[in-house]
Order: C-alpha cells, then structure tokens, then sequence
C-alpha cells in the first residue's frame, strides 16, 4: 500500500499505537477534499428526529437532500409511519429568487390536514440558510393555525458538523418537551431511554429489559417514538443516556431545567448491556426489589446465550477486525464485543471522538492499533489491509471498501436492519460476524491468492 | 381519454416521495464514467456523503466524491478557498487525470464564480484537468446533471478552433452519448459495435468502474471510464449517436447537448434515436449503426432478434392486455413504454420526476395510436401521486405490474401489486447494475421477467398452485 499517502494536514489525526507520543488531533472541521466519510449538519438532525413516527418531517429545500434520506433508516414503529415518507418543498429557481416562506406555509397547511400528524419538523437546508427563509415566523404562524407544535430545525448543511446537527435535534425536541404545559410530576422508578432509535426494533429489545427489572419507562428518545410521549419525558426520575453523541445536549438541558439526573451507557455486547442495566438498578437502590430482580434477568439472559457465543467464537479466535464508527463511544463497546468473541481490534476510528474518547480507546486496545479521527477511503484501506483485518465494522459507505479488498464486513449505523443491542442482539452480532469471517468466499480474493507477508508492504 | 383520472387527484405544494435525485448526482455518475477521473462537489460535505452513499447502494462500489467542504464562513465569504485546497488535496491524494467539479445548490447561489476560478489556476493542476459544470439542484433533475455534465466534458475537450488534424476514413469512429443506462447496457453496447467491426468513443462509461473485480491492493481511483484522449478525439469521428427521445426533442427546442457541440463546431452529424429497448428500437438502432458505418448487421443480432420475437410469440397471451404502471427518467419510460406496447402490454401510467416539456409528445411518438388514449402521461410526479392516481383508477383499468426502480417499492406494497425491478436506482437487491435493457438481449430479459412476473404472481393467487402451463 505504499501508493497511498496520507495528506499532510491529516498526519495529526492518524495515531498508531506505540510508537509516538499520544496526541490526537480531533473535533475539527473536515479538511476540504480529504472525501470524509462524515456527513452534514441536516443528516445528524434527521437521524435524531427521524424516527418519530408520528410526526411530519418536512424538509425544506431543493429535492436532493429528502431524496437521499427517504426510508433510509431502520427505524421501525409499533404504529403509524408517517416518518418513513419523503416530504420537501422541493424549491425552484423562482423560490429561490423570491423566496420559499409562501411555499412552505402552503406545504405544511396541505401535509398537515392531509395526515394529522401530532406535530411537525421543518428541517433547514443549505440554501434555506443563505436565501434567508425566516422559517420560525412561519412555524410560529401555522401552529397557530393548527395548533400542534410546528418546530424548526436549524440544520443547514454547512453550519458545522454532523454533530451540530445532533445538537439542533436536541434543540428542537427540548422546544417540544417545554411545550407541554402539564405540570411535572417525578414518577417513581422510571427513566427516558435517550440516543435509542429503534434500528431494527432495538428499543423493544430495550424497554422489554427495563420492564423485567419494574423499572418503568416514560419515553424512549426517539426510538418507536410519539410526539406525546417525548413531552411525557419531563417526569422521568432519570435520563439514561446511549449514544451519547447524538442527545447529550439534550440530556444536559433536562438536568439544568428540569434536575433530571443522567447516566451514559451502552447496550451493545454483554459486559456493557449488564453494565448498563446494573447502573440503572443501583440508582434505584431505595426501592432493592429492582437489582434482585436485575442480577436473575441478567443471570438468565446470560446462560441463555454463552453456549451459542463459544461455540462461534472457536471459528472466530484470534481473527482481526477494523472499526470505524460515527461515535467513539460506540466504539468503546465494540471492541468488548469482539473480545468476548476472542477477536482483535487492529484500527479503531470515529467520525467525531473526542480528545478524551481517543484516549479511552488508546488505553482499550493492544500495541499497534491504528487510531483515526475523520478518516477517508483511503487511509482506511491502507491501514485495514496493512493490519490484515479480517472483518470491517462500518456503515454503508465503508463497506465496498472493506469489500474490495477481500474483508468480511459487518454494518453498523442506522440503516441496519437487524437488532444489535442486549443479549439477544450479541447473538446477532456474533451470527453475522462469524458467517460473514468464516464465509469461504475469502479464500477466492486476490488478497488471499498470493503468499504471507503482508507486513513488508508498510 | 377515459382514463384521465389523474386530473381528480389534487396537485400538492409539498413534494412526496420524489421520483428523482438532484442535479449534482447525474453530474458525479458521469465523472465516474471517466477515466482517471474524481468527482469534487462544490458545497457542502453531507451533498458528497449522501450521493455517495447513494450510489453505493446502487453499484456496490466505491465511490468517491470529494467536497470543498464548506464553512459558516466560507457561505458568507465566498468558497474560492475552499475550493482551491480541495483541488490540491484530491490531485495530492488521488493523482486524477481530471477532477469534475460540479456546484451544488449552495455554491450556485451564494454566486461562486467557479469557471472564473479555474481559469485563474489555467484549468489544470498538475497535468490534472479541471472540469467544471454547472448544477443548482433547484432547476432540473439528477438526469439534467448528467447531460449538462457529458455536454461540459465534451465542450470543455473539443474547444472552438480546435484543429482537425486527421479524419480517418478507414477506420470509421462513432460517438455514442448513451445517457444514464446500467453497467450491463454499456458492455453490451461495446459487444456491438465490436461486432460491427466499428470503434466507438462512448460518454459516460462506468460499466467496467463501477463494477470491476477485487483488488489485491487498493486502487484509489478503479480501472475504467472513457479516456480523456479518446473525448479529444471526438471532434474527428464520422458520427455521433445520441440516445433519447425527449432528449431529441428537448434538443430541437434549442437545449444544447454534446452531439450539439460536435456538430456545430466541426461538422460531426448527430443522429438522435430512442433508447434501443424492444425490437423496434432495436431495429432502429442497429439499421443506424449499419447505415453510418456502412457495415451489415451481424448475422448474431438477427438470430437473437428472431429468438426474442418467437419468446414475444410463446409468452404473448400472459402479457395481452396487461396494464402497467411504469416510472423513472423519462427517457427510460418513453422507451420501456414503447417496448411494453409492442408486446401487448398497455402502459396505463407512465410517470416521471422530469419536467421535460417534451415527455407526453416523446410517449405519443412512441406508442400506437390504438393505444394513446388508454395511457396517462404525467411527468414532474412523485410517488404518493403516481400511487393515488393508480389507486383512483377504476378497478378494471387499474395497473397489475409495477415497472421502474426500487423506489417503487413502498407504492407497490401499498397497492399490493407486483414490482419489476428495472433502471435506477435498485437499492433493495443484487444485480441492479447487471441488469439488461438495451438490445434485442436486454428485450428478452425484460421479457421473460415480467411474464415471469405475472405468472408468479397468478401462481400464487391460485388456489392448488399448478406445474405446468
């Protein structure tokens, strides 16, 4: 691989385990034509909001961005599916020139008769912000009109990061949540799962959890979720915070506003989903009902799925896996995982960690792990082929990558739709990373044709 | 015009579930079809990410799509910086033998002079070209992208005054500008003319780059595509074959394409055809491509012609009748609608995202008359439209098979009719880009699955099933 060189200005954000002072460069602003595999600010709002099903999402703008996130996600709904429509104002050269706020108070009027939804996001495009669209006035007038909650959300692609796009989401779901004009009242035992999206009916998965353990759950945001029970989310006793990337700001808001505490977890593999659920259980101590019956689930649960994990994890010993996910935190658990299925993390990598998630991931991985901060096609080839990974964890752009050159590859991101988290999702997760590491195909790939000594090619 | 129902469906502010992509997507397909070439999107990086992630789903492949990555800043400012430093980078990462630039609805508005930037790095980058076209994705669809970016690529290699240094008489060379056809199309277009003993230059080719073989190590950017040299040579080919009937139109009104271009600079004639789908168009084609290369058809293509019409003959009364509902480009429809027709199946909805003026006169110079006033036309559609008018219709003239892309997928689940994967994009299975459309052999593939199709569906609906037929 010595044809591909990295750029100059990204030198500072590839860090390779053990051999140089650590001191990665992060949470900066793409470098323009590195190809980042990140995206914008609009599709890190859309993934937050996306699956409130009950909801219209109104994309305002020229046709592309709607047209490229149609149904894309899988996020599924007990109920209606209003969230898996493609609705945008699909603005014209003349709205352009004269403006698109007619066009968007007309659009919102007819969709919101058309489908009684329970409320509504205007999701802000690129050109909304430079045309000057005065979008809140518009929202302000047709909930008026309507009287359900027409919010919009500040998402212009260009704004910032993906992760600015979370925090708009935040945003606009902490506007809902205030719009709720019931007094508080702090239910006994019960959370709001947060940064859960139903990807495959994960949240089921989830709440079904919760509910062994009498825990009850007020909202899951946003996963399965209605815009009712997202204002519910006000009188949980606690926030339980996954994907923290994505809703931190929000849970952050509700502690300053509302005095709900937060905890950050995860539930992907066995150690952190147990981790995850003891958290909760112990925040409940004064009611000791709820960890007995925590420690039998989870006792339960756990003899139910380590025959099937050993016996897939013989095959899958020692084999190599590369990582490269949106957030580090993620990535965190990841790595767990492929160690209780005796596998190696070679490269670990994220869109938008932070200083202290690489550091975390530096601790976590062996000598000669390949860190990366907002890596491209390249840069991840180079070093998954370098390290001789055998598997590829990523989402849909970083699998032909992977593919091409002859590695198993395992999507993870929101447009899966297999569930991945709890005990049941580890047996997934180990069904897929073994079929797809002990798939016989690999041994017909070029890279696999020619005699060892892979590492004489650094 | 008993079936013009669509006119009882209301007309929406809103667009719901659109059927088609914006402008910059047919632009970065096209430098995928070039050789050596990387797409670079002037805007913001979520336009690259989304379309390559788009693609992707398509193809299966990598695909790059660098973005100059804008800022706050750079929207108020102006992106000339941005762009620059993405220039560098790619030609520093990539070693591309052109970089396609096209602007994205950001770009265009905040008024980026991106030619005027270019010229002031002379076009180039090292040896690298530097194309630029012109794509707002507020005027026009994914497939004004694509020709507007084949026009820039051809104008910007064959400039006014270029000199014509040779015209070789022998060896007849065409040009073929085939518009947005599947991998599979393009190599079985190349297997013709080399059947035909005639070489050809055809813009865009991404037959072979998006969708070559595993690599040993990794390529940045993959084999394939047209070669810059042979778009250089363009101007000094004997013909130039355009396909597309509304395109054909649309140009009559005055819309420049790159056969345009040819013509008007150096004298290279342009003859326009429809997408050679069925055995009309076919016929069409291949008599063309005889006449202007002054070579017979090969015998191969009349055995599978013969072939086809006698499946057409073995197959017809499953299809007699049949009504469809047929989306996508609407170039494609107009040419699958005309195959349909010619097999007895009747068009009942032909629809398009496009907004082409051209589209309702293109279909009524396609199909039979017989058949015109059972057929609603409807072009600038998107999905829940195209659904409530098929739904609105009267059950005994309702569509009973979905042809068209995968997006239709949620409208025929919803209708409970059956979907026939065809054109792009085909995002929920393998094998999109292997597809078939062009060509007596693409006919019988188109063929033997939609009766396949019927009979499935018949199959199942029955109450013993049955074994033969």
């Amino acid at each position: 691989m010595t044809s591909i060189s990295v750029l100059k200005q990204r030198e500072n954000q590839i860090y390779q385990k053990g051999n140089q002072p650590f001191k990665m460069e992060c949470e900066t602003k793409s470098l323009a034509g590195a190809v980042s595999q990140r995206a914008c600010v609009f599709c890190g709002s859309r993934v937050v909001l996306y699956p409130i099903a009950d909801a219209l999402h109104l994309i305002h703008g020229p046709i592309g961005c709607a047209s490229y996130t149609w149904d894309i996600r899988g996020a599924q709904s007990s109920g209606p599916e209003l969230h898996r429509m493609s609705f945008s104002t699909d603005l014209s050269e003349t709205d352009i020139i004269y403006g698109g706020e007619k066009k968007l108070k007309k659009a919102l009027l007819e969709l919101i008769e058309k489908y009684s939804p329970k409320a509504a996001f205007i999701y802000c495009t690129c050109i909304v912000g430079i045309i000057g669209d005065d979008v809140d006035a518009i929202c302000r007038q047709v909930e008026d009109q309507t009287g359900i909650p027409v919010i919009a959300v500040h998402s212009e692609g260009f704004k910032g990061t993906k992760k600015d796009g979370y925090k708009a989401a935040c945003d606009a779901l902490f506007s809902l949540i205030e719009r709720n004009k019931a007094p508080r009242v702090t239910l006994p035992d019960s959370i709001n799962i947060l940064g859960e999206f139903n990807i495959g009916g994960e949240t089921w998965i989830i709440k079904k959890y919760y509910e062994s353990m009498g825990v009850k759950v007020v909202s899951v945001i946003t996963g399965d979720g209605r815009v009712e029970e997202v204002q519910q989310a006000r009188n949980a006793a606690l926030n339980v915070v996954q994907c923290s990337g994505s809703v931190i700001h929000l849970a952050k808001q509700m502690e300053k506003d509302y005095g709900i505490p937060y905890i950050r977890v995860s539930y992907f593999g066995i150690e952190d989903t147990s981790d995850a659920l003891y958290q909760v259980a112990v925040f409940f101590d004064k009611n000791p009902e709820i960890l007995k019956k925590t420690q039998d689930m989870i006792r339960k649960e756990v003899q139910a799925i380590v025959p099937r994990l050993e016996t897939m994890k013989k095959d899958l010993e020692g084999k190599k896996a590369a990582i490269y996910v949106g957030g580090a935190f993620k990535a965190f658990s990841m790595i767990k995982a492929l160690k209780t299925l005796g596998m190696e993390v070679v490269l670990a990598g994220s869109q938008t960690g932070t200083q202290e998630d690489y550091e975390v991931l530096r601790q976590m991985c062996n000598e000669g792990t390949v860190i990366l901060d907002d890596s491209n096609p390249l840069e991840l080839a180079k070093y998954s082929v370098e390290k001789d990974a055998d598997l590829f964890i990523g989402g849909v752009k970083e699998r032909p990558i992977a593919y091409k050159m002859g590695i198993g590859f395992c999507d993870h991101n929101h447009e899966r739709k297999i569930p991945l988290v709890g005990f049941e999702g580890m047996v997934n997760f180990a069904k897929e990373v073994h079929g797809t590491v002990t798939s016989p195909v690999w041994d017909l790939v070029p890279r696999r044709q020619k005699p060892a000594g892979k590492e004489g090619a650094i | 015009m008993t079936l013009k129902k669509h006119k009882d469906t209301p007309s929406y502010t809103a667009t719901q579930n659109a059927c088609k992509m914006c402008t910059p997507l047919g632009a970065t397909l096209v430098f995928q079809g070039i050789e050596g070439c990387v797409p670079l999107l002037h805007g913001s990086q979520g336009c690259s990410t989304y379309m390559r992630r788009y693609l992707i789903s398509h193809f299966k492949e990598p695909v790059d799509i660098a973005s100059s990555n804008f800022t706050e800043e750079t929207a108020v400012f102006g992106g000339g910086a941005n762009l620059k430093l993405a220039i560098e980078n790619v030609a520093r990462q990539y070693a591309p033998s052109m970089i396609g630039i096209a602007t994205t609805c950001l770009s265009e508005t905040i008024g980026d002079d991106v030619q005027l930037i270019l010229n002031s790095m002379d076009n180039h980058i090292n040896g690298t070209a530097l194309v630029h076209v012109s794509t707002p994705a507020y005027s026009g669809t994914h497939v004004d992208g694509f020709h507007g970016a084949v026009a820039a690529v051809v104008d910007r290699f064959n400039p006014v005054g270029k000199r014509i240094v040779y015209r070789p008489k022998k060896k007849k060379k065409i040009n073929l500008f085939p518009g947005m056809l599947s991998n599979e199309d393009l190599r079985h277009l190349k297997d013709i003319f080399e059947d035909f003993h005639t070489p050809v230059t055809i813009l865009p080719d991404y037959s072979e780059r998006l969708e070559g073989p595993s690599w040993e190590e990794y390529q940045a950017i993959q084999k394939g595509g047209t070669s810059i040299s042979a778009i250089e040579k363009m101007n000094v080919a004997v013909h130039t074959l355009e396909f597309g009937a509304v395109l054909a139109l649309t140009a009559e009104m005055g819309q420049k394409t790159a056969g345009d271009i040819l013509s008007k600079r150096f004298g290279v004639p342009c003859t326009r055809l429809p997408i050679p789908i069925g055995v009309k168009a076919t016929d069409r084609f291949l008599d063309t491509l005889s006449q202007i290369s002054g070579r017979p058809v090969p015998e191969k293509y009349r055995k599978e012609k013969w072939r086809l019409v006698d499946a057409y003959v073995d197959g017809n009364k499953y299809v007699a009748k049949k009504r469809a509902l047929i989306y996508g480009e609407e170039d494609f429809v107009v040419s699958m609608a005309g195959f349909l027709a010619e097999v007895g199946i009747i068009p009942v909805l032909c629809a398009s995202g496009g907004k082409s003026k051209t589209f309702k006169k293109a279909l009524e110079d396609t199909l039979p008359e017989t058949l015109i006033d059972q057929v609603v036309i409807q072009n600038d559609m998107d999905f829940t439209c195209m659904e409530e008018t098929a739904a609105a219709m009267p059950e005994d003239l309702r569509p009973e098979i979905i042809i068209g892309n995968s997006k239709g997928y949620a409208m025929a689940r919803r209708l409970k009719i059956p979907l026939v994967r065809v054109g792009f994009p085909i995002h929920d299975r393998v094998g999109g880009p292997r597809i078939l459309h062009v060509g007596y052999k693409g006919a019988q593939q188109l063929f033997d699955n939609i009766v396949n199709t019927i009979l499935t569906a018949k199959q199942t609906e029955s109450r013993i099933g049955y074994s033969y037929m």
